[in-house]
């Protein structure tokens, strides 16, 4: 493949549970400014493969490189300093913080230890990423005033206040209406085309996924099956098999 | 409120103390004063694990003995002012906190507190076979009858060096609230995985915490020989002290650094009162009685009820 250098490089990673083997042998590739949906049945290890990427489970085997660095026994939040990101398949906000002092926990903890900010800046950007999401009304509210898509909106908001040049979105759709769905993938895209940042899509819903991907990974069992334009990979016998049964 | 304003205020609420007890002109009221003020030290210590971060311990006892066998060794070895004492103790005490910490950090909720609970009593089982500090005969010491560079009561001088200790906890205690490191505290306590997801070191912030919990806590004890002037293992340990720290940071409201002096003052002054008036097993009492009244009425506190 041509073109800008991969931001992230998978290689050979297993991760097993006792005797069950959850990965087995993944290879992957994301180019700078791509997007990458990532598909599979239940239990096919998509949020395996994301905690293993983040540094929230440690791998057997194999290596991961973001931006040509190893991640090899880094925590997960040098990971997030470094910048990656991701939000959680369900939402897990801070409950006794407010929305805004949510956003301020990457400011304060992720951005600060790059570059330094005032504190005049860290409110305003506080409140620039609630706009983003259309939240900046509930900035002083908590969390759990807030609806089922607010929540998830707010947990993308998170991933993003801490800049990062890839962010993993991890079903951040499921449960919610076709217009829901929607408003979440025009901010994805939003972010990514706007500010240039790689996203790996995590999605049960298969109109969003085809509709977000430049490019689709197919997971089944722990191993990856497919790999490539998602029109054709969708059309692959043994994709159609994991998900319809052969 | 900026800290260094909130610090005067708080020196000017201990003069007032101070003036208050010399009116009342008591030495009863010293001895009653020290023990509430050792509470408000102890709560605000316990707070800044248990409050903040959400890590309940039930060690206090081996972090007060700390501080206090300290005092004992210092006492017995050196003639160290009081005041190097407790720095010595709380020093001492605040490396047991991130050791315990350290070995404990995998374990969250219920399991970290029997953790530290069989900590205190590892640590009461080496006390107590350790002959140089009286072991289980305890140990005396003799405090000096006043203090002469001030010409006031040796009571009256740990009454003013708990009511220093106080306002060095509370302060300190206030100043993490709404810094940095309190915001890190406060989502430890909500979520570590979203947490350490969104760059905040958790493992590093709760060795802090259970460092400056356990430094606080160890200064609280530091001056006990010399209240008490004999030391024994068995109530140096007591099961009453744990109960009492965590039932006034929970009576109070663990919000915020208000609630353990307010649980503190509450609960401490009842027991004081009825330690003199009634017994002293009443007092014991008391605290389940306020601790089963406030779970089920308020469980955030009295702060609870000035929160929407």
């Amino acid at each position: 493949m041509s073109g800008a250098q991969p931001i992230l490089q998978v290689s050979g990673l297993s991760k097993r549970f006792g005797g069950f083997v959850a990965l087995a042998d993944i290879e992957l590739e994301v180019k700078a400014g791509e997007r990458l949906g990532l598909i599979g049945p239940n239990g096919s290890g998509k949020s395996t493969l994301v905690n293993c990427l983040c540094g929230t489970l440690r791998n057997e085997s194999g290596t991961v490189r973001f931006q040509g660095q190893p991640m090899d026994g880094l925590a997960a939040h040098q990971r997030t300093r470094l910048g990656m990101a991701r939000s959680f398949q369900l939402p897990r906000p801070f409950g006794t913080l407010t929305l805004a002092e949510n956003l301020r926990i990457p400011l304060l903890y992720a951005v600060q230890t790059r570059d330094s900010m005032p504190e005049a800046a860290i409110d305003k950007r506080c409140m620039d990423l609630l706009r983003m999401v259309g939240l900046h009304e509930k900035a002083t509210r908590l969390p759990k005033d807030l609806t089922q898509i607010e929540m998830r909106k707010l947990e993308l908001a998170r991933a993003m206040a801490a800049e990062p040049k890839l962010l993993i979105a991890d079903e951040s759709m499921a449960g919610l209406s076709n217009q829901e769905v929607d408003d979440i993938l025009a901010l994805l895209v939003k972010l990514n085309e706007e500010q240039g940042i790689t996203i790996i899509l995590i999605e049960h819903i298969m109109r969003a996924v085809l509709s977000f991907s430049q490019r689709l990974v197919v997971l089944v069992a722990g191993r990856k099956i497919a790999d490539g334009d998602p029109r054709d990979v969708v059309r692959q016998d043994d994709v159609v098999a994991a998900y319809l049964g052969s | 409120m900026k800290n260094p304003l909130f610090i005067l205020w708080l020196i000017v609420a201990a003069a007032l103390t101070f003036g208050l007890a010399r009116l009342v002109d008591n030495a009863y009221f010293y001895f009653a004063g020290y023990v509430v003020l050792q509470y408000i030290v102890l709560s605000t210590a316990w707070n800044i694990l248990g409050g903040y971060t959400g890590y309940v311990n039930f060690g206090i006892p081996a972090f007060i003995a700390v501080g206090a066998y300290s005092t004992v060794v210092l006492h017995k070895t050196t003639s160290l002012p009081l005041v190097a004492m407790i720095a010595i103790g709380g020093a001492l005490s605040a490396l047991l906190g991130v050791g315990t910490g350290y070995l404990t950090l995998r374990l969250r909720g219920t399991f970290f507190s029997i953790a530290t609970l069989a900590m205190a009593v590892v640590m009461q089982t080496l006390v107590t076979n350790w002959d140089f500090v009286g072991g289980s005969r305890g140990a005396y010491i003799i405090r000096p009858a006043t203090v002469q560079y001030l010409g006031i009561n040796y009571i009256e001088y740990l009454f003013l060096i708990m009511l220093g200790l106080s306002i060095f906890a509370v302060a300190t205690a206030r100043a993490i609230e709404k810094s940095r490191l309190g915001f890190g505290f406060a989502t430890i306590r909500d979520d570590e995985l979203a947490a350490e997801a969104s760059g905040v070191p958790t493992l590093k912030l709760k060795l802090i915490a259970c460092g400056l919990s356990g430094g606080f806590m160890g200064m609280a004890g530091s001056p006990l020989p010399y209240y008490v002037t004999y030391l024994d293992p068995a109530s140096t340990f007591s099961l009453s002290y744990a109960v009492n720290t965590i039932a006034m940071p929970l009576i109070g409201g663990t919000s915020s650094w208000l609630g353990p002096i307010l649980g503190a003052i509450l609960l401490g002054t009842l027991q004081q009162v009825a330690t003199v008036t009634i017994s002293s097993a009443v007092s014991l009492l008391i605290v389940g009685v306020l601790l089963v009244f406030f779970v089920i009425v308020a469980p955030k506190g009295i702060l609870g009820w000035f929160q929407k």
